[in-house]
């Protein structure tokens, strides 16, 4: 393939990533910007959704895309019910302080992958999708008579990500929506801004908490579903998306919304990107360093304002 | 002195407790012993920063990694002795220690536990990275017949018990003297209180960045011993799981006491070591453990007996 | 003795984000002197004893200090000069001994006969039968009189104590006079206070700071019969 074709499909593979990460990142920068809680289990609640997602499907007979929506509703619910479970019996009783909630999460991580591992074992499992179309694209080229369309070998991607891509674009207007739109969102919103205040006017901050750790772990959940078609579920599949999103949410601004979803189309393409033309190694190492380099030189995040 | 004096004799009856033990446990144990022993010099550094300065690091694997490739690229590829080895170790632990305390000094509290993290991820990358040198995840072995420290041969089992043992015996002097002393006694009240701290005239941040060389270099120090006294370097020692592993040694042991790491290494070792013969997931109990220590026991092992029982645990 | 200057201003001013907090303040302390700084709440005295201890950072202006321009010195440089700092709010090391909070403090300044110095110390705020208490267990006025004894000990030139006899018992404001009159000469103090009976009784010569500048300065007759002051400070709020 020629340089052109070549591109546009690693740009196409970088979407898919693209907006699975902006999903997971999301949901790691609501908890931190509301709960100032960094949160470590977060890739295990991803893996879980997959994990789920498996099951279900397994469970499930009949035409593939049955089991798919019935994953695509119950994941999210049971991860985000054992996030719930996890900030009522851990994280509340240490009052949130920062280290020890690291800590603790730490220790989430640790139960969440090795309880996976040996329940559903160390093999990873496919999920089939539940439309799979293969499309061919076109692409341009330069003739004597201008330019005309033609279908080069190899140039294709199916329905299924790119109905992924549309899924993410979505869901995260959804969550801007219930963010700004809704009562529970503007009471969350509040309870960020500052807790004593919240606690004054009367918002059950615990109940916001566990609602927020919850919701963050749930949509982890939903973009795990989403990908779990394409990647196959695998007890250890946590570990770089939470390193991805990490990078994601630092780079974007800490708790910022629009700069995490920035930043993460930027990452998401990028290593898409980058992993055609250099080794992924490379590539992450070089995403690894900017980030302690980012938090060392520019705290605020590289699209984040400085708050004086 | 009265204070330095007891504590040493204290730690001596300790280091004479762990000569003790290889004449009366079985050979088995006393293999189990070498090896927390070494790790336990790597938790005592990682304690020094956590338990006594206040800054909760999540990336010193990459210490105990560079001591220990240090020594083994040096052994590996320019031939050189075991002796020399180590002095590779330990020099390149003293620089990546240095550049990175000064580099991840600059922020404080999370952020400086996720540099930490960044800066030991990239650390592992570049090992497996460095693939042609470093043969990545599969590791090297560094052959018995190079083992040999001073005529002496580092793979028997009893000659590796003392030579962990000597590691361990100097190390736990070493923190003893460094925490009752004028300077770690600042460590302790700029954990307690930065900003009163540096309001009396202490210059916090070298004060910081010293600690964390000295932590750095005990764990290159670790690294390089478990390298050389156990004939494998290897890209495991460098993930994220080698940086989890000292802070719950401290934690469970007692951070900010001199005999918490050994008591926690040993502990989880054990621990460990029983539940691997039953599951393969035997991370479940650091992570079951992790979560009740910081729950029900902030304090740890010997913190808890400091608090309860004796006061005057150093 | 020819009064020499131990502590100088010059055009220091303080800007946060366009506020101007403190405004080109020029100021002389004579060494030996016990100088009060006051001023209605907000006046900018905490800000400008901020910088002359270098906890903040100046926005134009220069700091002299024994002959010597600070300006740039950061905290623990200039402390290590000579000045001791006590904070607003009691900040000690809660976890840690009496005796220890003053320990850390003598050791900074000498490592010589440190346990015989922090006696001392803590016998001039009559706290040496409390060397062992953990700080955290004592009252707050014990613990404003433990960050006394943390400046002492260091046997300053300069002692800058910001607001040192809030929260005490009128019995302990009396100590506090009386011991603040017994380091006179020795030490040159400052002293930012909202208790006019305080500063009547200890103070030789006053600083009026309002609205970042200096309002007035002068003895305690002149600062008390100053009219510019009377309005500005004594006669409203502190009738």
């Amino acid at each position: 393939m020629e340089f052109g074709p070549h591109f546009f499909l690693a740009s196409l593979e970088g979407a898919v990533n693209a907006a699975v990460l902006a999903l997971m990142a999301v949901g790691l920068s609501i908890v931190f910007g509301i709960m100032r809680v960094v949160n470590v289990a977060h890739g295990e609640f991803f893996m879980l959704g997959a994990v789920i997602a498996w099951w279900i499907s397994s469970l499930v007979g009949g035409h593939p895309a049955i089991g798919f929506v019935l994953a695509l509703l119950a994941a999210p619910l049971i991860v985000g019910a054992i996030a719930v479970a996890a900030d009522h019996f851990v994280l509340r009783r240490i009052n949130y302080d920062p280290e020890r909630t690291i800590v603790a999460t730490i220790g989430l991580l640790y139960v969440i992958q090795q309880t996976t591992l040996m329940t559903f074992g160390p093999e990873a499992r496919p999920v089939e999708a539940p439309f799979n179309t293969r499309l061919a694209l076109p692409w341009f080229e330069k003739t004597a008579d201008g330019f005309s369309m033609y279908w080069p070998w190899g140039l294709s991607t199916t329905s299924y990500k790119l109905a992924v891509i549309a899924a993410a674009v979505v869901i995260l207007i959804a969550l801007w929506l219930f963010m700004t739109r809704t009562k529970i969102g503007l009471i969350m919103r509040a309870t960020q801004l500052d807790r004593e205040m919240a606690l004054t006017h009367g918002i059950p901050v615990d109940r916001v908490y566990a609602m927020v750790f919850g919701l963050g772990a749930g949509i982890a959940a939903l973009a795990a579903v989403l990908i779990v078609p394409i990647q196959q579920a695998h007890y250890l599949m946590g570990g770089d998306p939470l390193l991805l999103s990490f990078i994601v949410v630092i780079i974007g601004g800490l708790g910022s919304i629009p700069g995490t979803i920035i930043a993460a189309l930027l990452i998401g393409m990028s290593d898409g990107i980058i992993s055609v033309f250099f080794s992924p190694t490379v590539a992450k190492i070089i995403a690894t360093l900017l980030v302690a380099f980012v938090l060392i030189f520019r705290p605020q995040g590289l699209l984040g304002k400085r708050i004086a | 002195m009265k204070d330095q004096l007891r504590t040493s004799l204290f730690h001596l009856l300790i280091i004479g407790l762990m000569a003790g033990l290889y004449f009366t446990l079985p050979e088995y144990h006393s293999g189990v012993l070498a090896r927390a022993m070494v790790l336990a010099v790597y938790a005592m550094g990682y304690n020094l920063l956590f338990g006594y300065t206040g800054l909760l690091s999540l990336g010193h694997a990459l210490f105990f990694a560079t001591g220990m490739y240090g020594l083994g690229l040096a052994m590996q590829h320019l031939d050189v002795g075991a002796s020399t080895g180590i002095v590779f170790g330990l020099i390149a632990a003293l620089v990546i220690s240095t550049v990175i305390g000064f580099l991840a000094l600059r922020t404080t509290g999370v952020a400086f536990m996720i540099v930490t993290l960044m800066f030991a991820q990239a650390g592992y990358l570049i090992i497996l990275w460095m693939g042609e040198y470093t043969r990545g995840d599969e590791g090297f072995a560094i052959q018995a017949s190079e083992r040999v420290l001073a005529g002496i041969d580092l793979s028997q089992p009893d000659n590796r018990y003392f030579a962990a043992l000597v590691l361990f015996g100097i190390s736990l002097l070493l923190i003893g003297w460094v925490v009752r002393s004028g300077f770690g006694k600042t460590l302790v009240a700029i954990r307690e209180n930065e900003e009163r701290a540096r309001m009396l005239g202490y210059n916090v941040h070298r004060h910081k960045w010293v600690a964390v060389i000295i932590s750095g270099v005990l764990s290159g120090a670790a690294g390089a011993a478990y390298a050389l006294l156990f004939g494998y370097v290897g890209a495991t020692f460098a993930t994220v799981q080698y940086s989890i592993f000292p802070l719950l040694y401290v934690l469970l042991g007692g951070a900010g006491t001199t005999l918490g790491p050994l008591v926690g290494t040993v502990f989880m070792y054990y621990l460990i070591d029983l539940s691997s013969q039953v599951t393969s997931a035997y991370l479940l109990i650091a992570g079951v453990a992790l979560i009740l220590l910081t729950l029900f026991a902030p304090q740890g092992i010997i913190g808890e007996l400091r608090k309860r029982v004796f006061p005057w645990l150093p | 003795m020819a009064a020499i200057t131990l502590l100088s201003t010059q055009g220091l001013s303080k800007q946060y984000a366009g506020l101007t907090a403190v405004n080109n303040v020029n100021f002389e302390l004579p060494t030996g002197q016990i100088r009060a700084l006051i001023g209605p709440n907000g006046a900018g005295k905490s800000t400008f004893v901020g910088m002359l201890s270098g906890r903040i950072e100046s926005t134009s202006g220069s700091v002299q200090f024994n002959g010597k321009d600070i300006t740039r010195l950061p905290a623990h440089k200039r402390i290590s000069l000579g000045m001791a700092y006590t904070f607003q709010i009691t900040s000690i090391f809660a976890s840690l001994s009496v005796h220890e909070n003053v320990a850390l403090a003598a050791r900074r300044a000498s490592g010589r006969a440190v346990n015989s110095r922090v006696r001392d110390a803590l016998g001039k705020v009559n706290m040496a039968d409390r060397q062992h208490h953990i700080a955290s267990d004592l009252s707050y006025g014990h613990q404003r009189l433990l960050e006394i004894a943390m400046g002492l000990v260091q046997s300053p030139s300069l002692f800058i104590l910001d607001e040192p006899t809030q929260g005490l018992s009128s019995s302990e404001i009396d100590a506090f006079v009386a011991l603040i009159k017994s380091i006179a000469g020795d030490t040159t103090v400052l002293l930012i206070e909202h208790n006019m009976d305080v500063v009547m009784a200890t103070a030789d010569y006053i600083t009026v700071l309002n609205f970042g500048e200096v309002l007035a300065e002068g003895t305690a007759q002149e600062i008390r019969n100053n009219a510019k002051v009377q309005s500005a400070y004594l006669g409203t709020s502190h009738a």
